[in-house]
Parts: structure tokens; sequence; C-alpha cells
């Protein structure tokens, strides 16, 4: 049984969908209060980062395998870019050009139009590229330890030699 | 119908997040579709030439909102990144095959792409510096792309100096902020020429030579250079000492002092005195090394000096009060030289990337006798040699003639002896390439070599076109005024930018 203690588990059990709650939060009325797709990202990695300090790093990969989340970053990055480039379809040669709002005030989502949309893109980045990081700092810390001993043994073993 | 400027940042920025999701069997495509973008983008920068336009992003007008500028020496530069692209692009296709991960390569070359066009037509200070780093960001990976100890350690030292060189601009552009409310070029110029310049402002022209310089590699701030470039593979080895260094070190560097601050007597000398010290001290480095893509990168930094120089010499010219038309010819050699610098050395580079993958080692003296074993190869190197060498006819002779008439009509001999003496080095460093390499006895374990042909041999002749006509840019009296005048005349004008953006 890899992670914490059963307390740790079931008290993480309870919070994680409350801390997924608070980022959304964030990144949904980014445009009107503070924060916005970065800080809201941030939260959304973090659930990701308390999950993978209860549970250990395993159950986050069968949550959400690295290369999907790869994929992930690139989609909201892309996307992005559409909304910039939607504003060229929209509005003649006004490259950003927060359409919605300026055309169809009808639509505005939540009050602000396309920064609407462009926060939900750069939430998606921002969650992922940092649970990547993470994620990778967590796999490849074990490999920094052995550079110049032999990298099969694992660590416990090592360290009682 | 003009040209919508956010074109030249878009296309590359999707393409980069793009490409990763078609995955590994979609290798063959995002190829393709790199291919692509990279080509539309040389036909797009060719089509810039000779126009000028301001956009200002999002209809937000200026200094409210942030503005892109297109003038006569971001159409330069933009021509010089694209070519340098598509042919790097063009030799990737086979030559990274060698490596795993391709998807990955192809994303992060594209955003290196994105990161220096923004660089080119910023006209904002802070968003310079972003797309510096974005471009600077994606250099860092690529350099440490082979992922070898050898490899990673060079990524990391240029990392290092290369983020000390980012906040040394970042500090510039926040004092800058500080001391004239503005983050718009032409704005805080205006600032500039009503209030003058104070302590403040000084020291925040310190920090972006020092900046600029170490992005540029000028000689006090080479040392990551000669370690970065070898260790990246042979395109991007290319991209960087092609492109990379004279975007984000001359170009920045040319753009704040002449255009923000306004060049003076003092400033003028002090590009000289960088540019003579990188010109002889990356000249007589260059000359011990017995590592090909090592001594190219050495010949980098020596090259850049020549441009340093054009430039800084035009400066003086200008700052002193001489003749305009000899400020302007300094100056026309420094650009021209940047864009034969840009064609030529990385086709130098693509040529060692060529003889890498068919002999496995870098070692000029592990080599020899290639020139039946790889012919195509050989024309390349030959003439991007005699180029870089300043042979006539070829381009570089051109840009280094143009340097030293003007040098001697504007009464400093010693620095037209300098500019022949250090051409003279950068001969006999080339001949010592070609007759390693290319002459000689060929090694036994040499013998049944083969040369890839296909795309990269496509990429290396077309590069060897452009050095061997690139000189009637300057014969032919109609190119030049489309070409060449007008970037010339952005920094002849010098101060007169920040009236131009904002009456237009």
């Amino acid at each position: 049984m890899s992670g914490m203690t059963i307390i740790v588990k079931t008290i993480c059990n309870w919070v994680k969908v409350l801390i997924l709650l608070f980022g959304l939060y964030i990144i949904l009325f980014g445009h009107a209060t503070p924060g916005g797709g970065f800080a809201g990202g941030v939260i959304l990695a973090g659930t990701y980062v308390l999950i993978m300090l209860a549970f250990g790093r395993e159950a986050v990969e069968k949550n959400l395998s690295p290369s999907l989340a790869g994929k992930l970053l690139s989609v909201g990055a892309a996307s992005f870019g559409l909304i910039a480039l939607a504003g060229f379809l929209f509005g003649r040669d006004k490259f950003l050009w927060n359409f919605i709002y300026q055309k169809w005030p009808d639509f505005k989502f939540l009050g602000g139009g396309t920064i609407d949309l462009a926060e939900f893109a750069i939430g998606l980045v921002v969650t992922m590229s940092l649970y990547l990081v993470i994620f990778t700092i967590s796999v490849y810390c074990r490999d920094f330890k052995c550079r110049d001993k032999q990298c099969d043994i694992p660590v416990k073993e090592r360290e009682q030699n | 119908m003009s040209i919508p400027l956010p074109v030249f940042v878009i296309i590359p920025l999707m393409t980069a997040f793009l490409l990763p999701l078609f995955g590994k069997k979609g290798k063959a495509a995002a190829t393709l579709f790199a291919n692509l973008a990279t080509i539309s983008l040389l036909v797009l920068a060719v089509a810039s030439i000779g126009k000028s336009a301001v956009y200002e992003i999002g209809k937000w007008s200026i200094p409210l909102g942030i503005n892109l500028v297109l003038d006569g020496l971001s159409s330069l530069v933009l021509l010089a990144i694209s070519v340098v692209a598509a042919a790097a692009m063009l030799f990737s296709t086979k030559y990274m095959e060698q490596y795993t991960a391709k998807s990955r390569y192809l994303s992060l070359f594209m955003l290196m792409v994105a990161g220096m066009n923004g660089v080119v037509l910023s006209g904002d200070l802070f968003n310079l510096f972003v797309f510096l780093e974005i471009a600077s960001l994606a250099s860092y990976a690529l350099v440490g792309f082979g992922c070898e100890n050898e490899e990673l350690e060079a990524s990391f030292k240029y990392m290092v100096l290369g983020s000390i060189g980012s906040t040394f601009i970042l500090f510039g552009i926040a004092l800058v902020y500080g001391n004239t409310g503005m983050l718009n070029m032409a704005y805080i110029s205006k600032a500039i020429q009503a209030n003058g310049l104070n302590a403040g402002l000084g020291f925040a022209l310190a920090l972006f030579i020092t900046g600029f310089g170490l992005k540029a590699a000028l000689v006090p701030f080479h040392a990551w250079l000669p370690d970065a470039h070898p260790s990246a593979p042979a395109p991007i080895s290319a991209m960087l000492s092609g492109v990379l260094i004279k975007t984000l070190g001359i170009y920045a560097m040319a753009r704040v002092l002449f255009n923000i601050f306004g060049i003076s007597v003092s400033l003028g000398w002090i590009l000289i005195v960088l540019g003579m010290l990188s010109m002889v001290s990356g000249a007589f480095l260059a000359m011990g090394q017995w590592d090909l893509k090592r001594l190219m990168a050495y010949s980098s930094i020596s090259q850049i000096g020549y441009m340093v120089l054009g430039i800084g010499l035009g400066g003086l010219i200008l700052a002193k009060g001489g003749d305009l038309a000899w400020a302007s010819l300094a100056i026309l050699g420094g650009l021209f030289h940047l864009v034969n610098h840009a064609v030529y050395k990385s086709l130098l580079f693509l040529t060692s990337g060529s003889v890498a993958m068919s002999t496995g080692t870098r070692q000029l003296k592990e080599m020899g006798g290639l020139a039946e074993k790889l012919p195509v190869t050989r024309i390349a190197c030959t003439i991007a040699s005699a180029s870089i060498a300043g042979i006539p006819p070829f381009s570089g002779f051109w840009s280094k003639l143009i340097l030293v008439i003007a040098a001697i009509l504007s009464g400093y001999y010693w620095i037209a002896a300098v500019i022949v003496f250090v051409s003279l080095c950068t001969l006999i460093m080339y001949l010592k390439v070609q007759r390693y390499v290319f002459l000689g006895e060929l090694p036994e374990n040499l013998q049944d070599i083969k040369e890839h042909r296909g795309s990269m041999a496509f990429a290396m002749l077309s590069l060897t076109l452009l050095c061997v006509f690139m000189g009637l840019l300057v014969i032919v009296p109609g190119l030049k005024a489309i070409v060449l005048d007008p970037a010339v005349k952005v920094l002849t004008d010098g101060l007169l930018y920040s009236s131009n953006i904002i009456g237009m």
C-alpha cells in the first residue's frame, strides 16, 4: 500500500473536490475578480500534487497520464491561438479582438466575452504544464541521486549499503 | 493589401502547439506540416519587403495597447530568419531521424522561430523581452536535445548565462518604466527626448548593453557560445549561429540604442571596442580549434564583431555630426554582413552536420579526403568558406569591402587595417577546414561512407546559390533601394522613429 496513512487519504478525498471547485471558480471569474487562468490553473495543478502526496505517484498516473497531459497542454495553447484568430474572422483584421463582447453582447457568457474563453485555455495550459513539471521531477529525482552508482538498485537498499 | 503582422508570430506558434498532437505515428505528416509553415513564413517575409506598417493588437490604441511595427530593419531581419529557418527545417527532415521524439524537436523549433519573429516585430519593450524569453527558452531545450552529458552541461551553462542576460534586460526595462512611465518604444523615446537622460536611465542603458551583449555573445560575454553551439543538433546550430544571436543580440541592441535612447559618441566607441575585441579574439581562438563545429562557433563570435563594428562606426559618425553618407555606408556594411553571415554560417553548420552524419566524428584530425565521398557537401562548404573569408565575387566580400571603404572614408585607417587582418585570419581558419576535412588522405575506417542526398543536399545547395548571388543585393541599385536602404534609414534616422510611429 503506497502513499500516506488512511487519515490523510480520507481527508484528501473530501478536500480535493473543494479545491478543484475553487480552482474552477478562480478561472471562471478571472475577468472580474483577482485571479484568472494562471492562478486557477496553479490551484488545479495543486489538487494533483495533493493526490500525488497522499496516494502515491501511480494513482495520479492512472488518472491523468503524462502523454495525455502533454496533448491537453497543446490543445489549450492552440485553442488560445484560435480564439485570437477568431478576431480576424469576425472583426476584419482585428487580431485578439473581443468579438463576442463587441458584436453579440447578449452572448457574452459570464461577462467577459472572449476573455472567459481565453482564461479557460490558459487554465488548461497552466494546469497541465505545472502537473507535468512536478510529475517529471518526482520521476527523475531518483536518477539524479544515483548518477555515479548503479541505478538499478532500489533506493532503500542503496541507502542501507 | 497589407499583411496583418500577427501572422508572423501566430503561424509558427500555432504550428508549434499543433505538432505534438500528431503523435508518434504521424511523424511524416508533422514534418510536412512544419515545412509548410516555414515556407509560408518565407513567402510572407518576401512579400513584406519594402512595406512599413503599425498594427495595434485588439484595436487598443498605443500607448494603452500593444503594437507591432514593421519597418525596413524589421523586414530585413525577418527575411534572414525565414530563409535560414526554411533551409534548416528542410535539412532537419532527414537529419533529425537520428534522434527520438522528432515531433517535440519540430515543436521547439517552431517556438523558437515564433519568439524571434516576435522580437523583430514588437514595438513594445516589455513584449520584446517576452518574445526574447520564448526564443531563449526554446533554444536552451534544443541545445540539450541530444541528452548526452556534454550536451546537458552545455545547455545548463547556456541557460545560466542566458538567464543572467535576460535578468539584466528585465531590470533595464523596469528602470526605464520607472523613469518614463512608458513601455511602448516610441513613447519611451519621446519621453527621453523631452526630459533627457537621468542616472536611472543611464544605468538602464548599461544593463541593456550587457544583457544584449550576453545574448549576442560579444567577447567579454561570449563564454557560453563555444559550448552551446557545437552541442546542438546541426540545424539548430545553424539557427543559433545564423539568426538567434543576431536577432536577440544585435537587432535588439541596435533598436534600443539608436531608436530609443539615441546614439552618442561614447556609445559608438563602446560598440566599436566590443566589436573589435570580438573580431580579433574570436578569430585567434578559432584558429586553434580541432573540433569542426567548435571552430565555426568561435568564428561566429569573430563575425558578430564585424556587425557591431559597422553599426557602431555608423553611430559614431552620426553622433559626431559627420557626413551622413559615410555613416549610412558603415551601417549598410554592418547590416549587409548580418544578412550574409546568416546565410553562409548556417550553410557551414549544415555542411558540418552532413559531415558528422556521414563520418560519425567532428574531430578534424580523424577526417580527411572526403572530397570524393561527399561532393555536394564539399561544394557547399568551399563556397561558404570562400564567402566568409571575403573572396570575390561571393557575398562576404561585398560586405567587408563596404566596411573597409566606410572606415577609410571616415578617416579611421586602423579600423580598416583590423578588418582586413581579421579577414585574413578567417581565411586561414577555413583553409584549415578545407585541408583537414576535404583534402588529404582518406582514413581507412571512412572508406565506405555515403553522402545523404535528398532534402539535405537541396537545403545546402539552395543556400549555396544564395551565397553566390547575394552580392547582387548591393551591386544592383534597384534591389539595394528596396531591401537594404530602408533598413539603413531606420538606424540613421535614429530618434525620428518615435515621431514616425506616433504620427502613423
